[in-house]
């Protein structure tokens, strides 16, 4: 059994520094969660996912520039099927917590806080034909924005995933 | 822990019922023609003597009377209303909001706002509208008093026929609620129902027991108004819309009793009976209409069996015909039927010439000139132009490209000045745009005037569109070629 075990990470850790070269971030995003298993080699290398009290989440590796942000699926299911993404224009420099953009549904519009400080460098296109990607898959496909970050500290701040969890689980109370 | 302590005194009221045998059906043979009898025999909540609220024993007679009636219960967010349905719509997956002073189901867990929006539209669906405020207003004053606090022409009302209306403010004639009047019974001791909004009502109260006040003060006829109850219980009041509706209440109709859907118009109520699962059957008071634009019934139930007929026509419909919806449909729904929702679209302050809804005031009312505000109303209803006061603003309907426009957004001109604001808006699940109502500057209110609302810091194109913005589906006689 330990020995598969170690296979199977091992697989995935070649899998997944292939894809961080190679593919797009959803695709990569998908390869992570069909592999859960990880090593201690690869550690420094495994994204990290952090997320605020608005419910948007980042997605950062330590030592990268740039990160990706999004809503959670906590926040996607609560809105119920988004039908309009306000997207930020690209090099459009933003302060952590401030709104850069808005996701609609039938019942409400919710406004995008920013969970870090930095220079917007990417917007997810395809949210402005395809809104329903952020309900289909709000934390891969229908990320919102990758940033470059002034200050990786200010990650620190946020709650990782557990936290998250019940921070949300205490909210839904 | 209220909540089940509210059950638990629902259980006893139901046993209580069962056991006076209320609704064994040859009691009610007798009682058929006329409305509910238990209707009739509930307390009135305050009458005409000295402005005192004052609760008449079931002798229908005006008393004087130290026995004053407590107002009814209002409810804050911290202590909601439940309506008979609370645990109905739990055991659907509601998701239950604060509303109108009541907790409701915003929407349930088998689907999302824009497909129950879908069903509704397609097939039908049953809303709890319960929160809101159920009144009779009887005695020989009953015409003159609906009269002296609306603009309505209530007289010329036939039995059986409703009309939405507004209970208007003094002197400025602003709107201090919507909402529905029908007569039930004619005669020389006519009978009304009125139903009002849930948000209004402690203010409601507070105007009502002002006005008949001041009523009675003038030495008009009795008039009396309570609410519709029984066992201190509010009656339960559903809507069961869309385009299967008249199937789905026609088959659940009670043997002997025979309604022609055909002929039974929008805006019109009937008293039917119902066939329960237990074999017995109950009178309720259907009024056909709604607030999705759509045909539509809405119920008006014996406290003690709203649970079991709202459940009853759910499992005889079936799934694949009947659904519960939640206010989030009921929203988009009623918006893209044009429709006002108070607190929004009307306050205090709007009129209802500003409102759009001159229409509710018939060509009698106009020449009686006696309803509050009438002055100030009459005096807006004649353009500057022809030597009258016009408004200033004016509602109208507005599709949006891009972004929904949302409550309290800015409209703006060509040149950018702010001309108006978004009282109500999202993106319309039928029409796949945005729409929304809201009030701008009297001039500019022409159906396909170009005006722009600003959402988010940007300026998005708005275009003043007629409503309602889908086509109304009511059951309409046929007019003549």
């Amino acid at each position: 059994m330990s020995g598969a075990i170690a296979t199977s990470a091992v697989a995935a850790g070649r899998v997944l520094q292939r894809s961080a070269v190679r593919c797009s971030r959803p695709q990569f995003l998908r390869l992570r969660a069909q592999n859960p298993a990880r090593s201690f080699s690869l550690s420094s290398r495994v994204l990290e996912k952090k997320y605020t009290e608005d419910h948007e989440w980042v997605d950062f590796t330590p030592g990268d520039k740039i990160a990706t942000i999004g809503i959670s699926e906590y926040a996607a299911k609560a809105l119920g099927d988004v039908v309009f993404v306000e997207l930020p224009s690209i090099d459009l420099e933003v302060t952590k917590g401030e709104s850069i953009g808005a996701v609609e549904s039938v019942k409400s519009a919710s406004d995008i806080l920013t969970p870090i400080s930095g220079t917007v460098t990417e917007i997810n296109n395809v949210l402005e034909d395809k809104p329903a990607a952020i309900n289909n898959s709000p934390e891969a496909d229908g990320w919102f924005a990758k940033i470059t970050i002034n200050d990786p500290a200010e990650l620190e701040e946020l709650m990782d995933e557990g936290a998250y969890k019940k921070f949300t689980e205490e909210a839904s109370e | 822990m209220s909540a089940l302590r509210a059950n638990a005194r629902a259980v006893r009221s139901i046993e209580r019922t069962l056991a006076t045998g209320r609704y064994n059906q040859r009691a009610f043979a007798t009682a058929l023609p006329r409305i509910q009898s238990s209707q009739r025999l509930s307390r009135p909540v305050f009458t005409t003597s000295n402005g005192q609220a004052v609760t008449i024993r079931p002798v229908q007679r005006r008393m004087k009377s130290s026995n004053a009636e407590p107002a009814p219960p209002f409810f804050t967010e911290a202590e909601p209303g439940k309506t008979a349905l609370y645990d109905l719509h739990l055991q659907h997956g509601g998701k239950m909001v604060p509303f109108g002073g009541f907790s409701m189901p915003v929407q349930y867990s088998d689907l999302s706002v824009g497909e129950s929006h879908h069903w509704t539209r397609e097939k039908a669906s049953i809303f709890d509208v319960g929160h809101m405020v159920q009144y009779h207003i009887e005695g020989p004053g009953a015409e003159d008093f609906l009269e002296s606090i609306t603009p309505s022409g209530v007289r010329d009302l036939a039995p059986g026929q409703s009309t939405l209306s507004a209970l208007l403010l003094p002197q400025t004639g602003g709107i201090s609620d919507d909402c529905i009047i029908t007569r039930l019974e004619a005669g020389p001791k006519p009978l009304f129902y009125l139903v009002t909004n849930a948000g209004c009502r402690d203010k409601d109260y507070a105007y009502l027991s002002q006005a008949i006040a001041s009523f009675d003060g003038a030495s008009n006829p009795e008039a009396n108004i309570r609410h519709v109850e029984a066992d201190g219980q509010p009656y339960g009041l559903i809507a069961l819309q869309g385009p299967l509706a008249a199937e789905i209440l026609e088959a659940n109709l009670a043997k002997d009793c025979k309604v022609d859907f055909k002929t039974w118009y929008f805006g019109n109520a009937k008293t039917i009976t119902l066939a329960l699962p237990s074999g017995e059957s109950l009178p309720v008071v259907a009024s056909r209409g709604g607030y999705t634009g759509e045909d539509g019934f809405e119920l008006s139930i014996h406290p003690s069996q709203t649970v079991e007929v709202t459940g009853h026509l759910l499992t005889s419909a079936g799934k694949d015909k009947l659904r519960l919806a939640g206010l989030g449909a009921r929203d988009s729904l009623r918006l893209e039927a044009g429709m006002c929702l108070y607190g929004h679209d009307l306050n205090d302050t709007t009129t209802p010439v500003e409102a759009a809804l001159a229409w509710i005031i018939p060509k009698s009312r106009r020449a009686d000139a006696k309803f509050p505000g009438a002055e100030k109303i009459l005096a807006q209803l004649k353009p500057v132009s022809k030597g009258g006061e016009g408004v200033s603003r004016r509602r109208v309907g507005l599709v949006i490209e891009g972004a929904p426009a949302r409550e309290g957004v800015e409209i703006v001109d060509a040149e950018g000045n702010v001309i108006g604001t978004v009282t109500s808006g999202c993106p319309s699940p039928s029409l796949k745009k945005n729409i929304a109502m809201g009030y701008v500057k009297d001039g500019l209110h022409k159906a396909g005037t170009e005006l722009g609302v600003k959402i988010r810091g940007k300026t998005r194109k708005a275009t003043v569109t007629k409503m309602p913005f889908l086509p109304a589906k009511y059951v309409k006689p046929q007019t003549e070629p």
